[in-house]
């Protein structure tokens, strides 16, 4: 048994040391270690509790059988998931973070004894409210997480689900939280707790189902930054420093991500939340989808091009996540580098399901890092490349975002691919991309498409080198 | 008058969020997937809740109500913890820089 101001101090050393997690990152040599010292935080966190609490009754022999049951699944998961599957098991984990924090608001609400909060029935008023916010903010992480990664996994429809009445009804359901959360702490009634932990999750779920699929990044983010403010909530119930820091870091990671996802596409966020996005736009465009002449060609031709080339930049997008093309595309560059081409890859911020995801991919195909570029820094690259080979991208590359102020996606940043001398665009039809236009680029005299799968075109672009 | 503790866990909690703006700005963009499974891995924090709640009847009913849920977050949090960990462990290995000219 420890006193409580030592244990805070064990429990501050251990924030400083999840910040060292997050400072590691800012470049791939220290990320190692920076990983280290967040398994360390924990370590002495979880230590710190054992000590503090100093309860070592029968209780403590199941709290590590607990520990060790948990603690073997993600092991295992952590071991056997595909990187490809990578954003479904980021959003699965957001939905166990909330759904931690709901458990744990839950059992200070039936025994405050155990946390010194009071007694049930007579529960401090602050402590109410912090356990209030982080039981509903935790339930919103868990539901909508749910939902994200039952849209990413393909079990739930990607496109948006949109109802009338919609906004109006998640404004009504929204208040009516605030309501609760007051009465709450007005009668201390139990009933108005389980109440407000169920209209929380079904808030978390409603507002997810609008948003569509490549919207998923800034939907993610937005998760990250709620499970981080749900911790918080829980660490001021709990009087406990060691969470307040990591809620706050965590809460404002995904924010500033959400923020850099919107950026990213030129959009709010709260067009984003509002979600759905691409399934109205869908009709307009089919009107002016008059034939337009279309290069197409085959994997000689490409082979061709790329053999003569001196440069080539590779933008990867989701389809080649979705192909699992990355190998077969790291092969094709190291063909193309022994012939003397020089090779990049330019990667958009928004390619992908998550921030981040074709850097993760690209890094498991053994591509180095310093190879991938980001689009403020190659941009200007492409210009004197002579060949782009698009594989799984589409509306990022989008020329009409520069030129047609009509457009849904106009401003949005995108790779100056049609400036390269030739674009090689593996597609596997020319079907408009998520946001539901036509992309300009495939009607280019520079542009020669490849219709195939990605994976299957790549390999046979490697043949035939 | 004595200052409310609950203001000084207000400071550290402000100020937190603005050291993990700054820490966060400087992620470079090619790491934020292994960011977000940090984060994740971290959060999980709670878990100091969870093991309060769990251990909280030293005798008899080890699985008293306030208790057993305390056990479920315990279990929910340790998947995140190892899974977190763990996960971004197996991205970080990958990013290699490129060899010396072959």
């Amino acid at each position: 048994m420890i006193s409580a101001n030592l244990s805070a101090i064990f429990y501050l050393i251990s924030g400083v040391l999840f910040i060292l997690a997050l400072r590691g990152l800012s470049s791939p040599e220290t990320s190692r270690q920076g990983n280290f010292f967040g398994i360390v935080g924990m370590i002495i966190a979880i230590t710190v509790t054992f000590l503090a609490v100093g309860n070592f009754s029968t209780g403590l022999l199941y709290v590590f059988v607990f520990l060790l049951v948990g603690g073997s699944i993600g092991a295992f998961i952590a071991y056997k998931i595909p990187m490809t599957a990578m954003p479904e098991l980021v959003a699965g984990f957001h939905s166990l973070v909330g759904l931690a924090a709901v458990f744990v608001a839950i059992s200070a609400f039936i025994n405050p004894g155990a946390f010194n909060l009071g007694s049930p029935g007579n529960i401090k008023l602050a402590s109410l409210i912090e356990m209030s916010i982080g039981a509903a903010v935790g339930a919103i992480t868990f539901s909508g997480s749910v939902i994200a990664f039952l849209k990413l996994q393909g079990i739930m429809s990607g496109s948006p689900i949109t109802f009338k009445g919609q906004h109006i009804l998640n404004a009504i359901i929204l208040i009516s939280i605030f309501v609760l959360t007051y009465y709450l702490c007005a009668t201390q009634s139990s009933n108005l707790f389980w109440i407000l932990i169920a209209v929380s999750f079904l808030i978390g779920f409603l507002l997810i189902i609008p948003i569509g699929g490549a919207d998923m990044p800034v939907v993610i983010s937005m998760l990250n930054s709620y499970s981080g403010w749900a911790a918080a909530g829980i660490g001021f119930t709990l009087e406990n420093t060691a969470l307040i820091i990591t809620g706050a870091l965590v809460g404002s990671s995904g924010a500033i991500l959400s923020y850099i996802m919107c950026k990213g596409m030129n959009r709010s966020f709260f067009n984003v939340i509002l979600g759905g996005f691409g399934a109205t736009e869908q009709s307009k465009s089919n009107q002016n989808k008059e034939q337009k002449p279309v290069k197409s060609g085959n994997a000689d031709d490409a082979a061709f091009l790329m053999k003569n080339a001196s440069s080539v930049i590779i933008v990867p997008g989701y389809g080649m996540a979705v192909a699992q093309a990355q190998h077969a595309l790291r092969e094709m560059v190291d063909a193309l580098k022994k012939l003397d081409v020089k090779v990049s890859y330019a990667i958009h911020p928004v390619a992908g399901r998550m921030p981040g995801h074709m850097n993760v991919l690209l890094a498991e195909a053994n591509v180095p890092y310093d190879e991938v570029f980001e689009l403020d820094e190659i941009n200007n690259d492409f210009a004197n490349a002579d060949v782009a080979y698009v594989i799984g991208a589409n509306d990022v590359t989008n020329p009409v975002a520069k030129t047609d102020p009509q457009s849904p996606i106009y401003g949005m940043p995108v790779l100056d691919v049609e400036k390269c001398k030739s674009v090689l665009f593996v597609k596997r039809s020319l079907s408009a991309g998520y946001a539901g236009i036509d992309n300009d680029l495939f009607y280019r005299d520079n542009t020669l498409m490849l219709f195939a799968d990605a994976k299957k075109m790549t390999e046979e672009i490697i043949k035939s080198l | 008058m004595e200052i409310d503790p609950f203001i000084f866990r207000l400071s550290i909690f402000i100020l937190s969020i603005f050291v993990g703006y700054y820490v966060v700005w400087s992620v470079t963009p090619s790491l934020h997937t292994p960011l977000m499974s940090v984060t994740n891995a971290i959060s999980s924090v709670i878990i100091v809740g969870a093991i309060i709640a769990a251990l909280a009847n030293s005798d008899g009913d080890v699985f008293a109500n306030s208790s057993l849920f305390g056990f479920l977050a315990i279990t929910l949090a340790a998947i995140n913890i190892f899974g977190g960990f763990l996960v971004t462990q197996r991205m970080l290995a990958m990013y290699k820089k490129k060899k010396k000219d072959k």
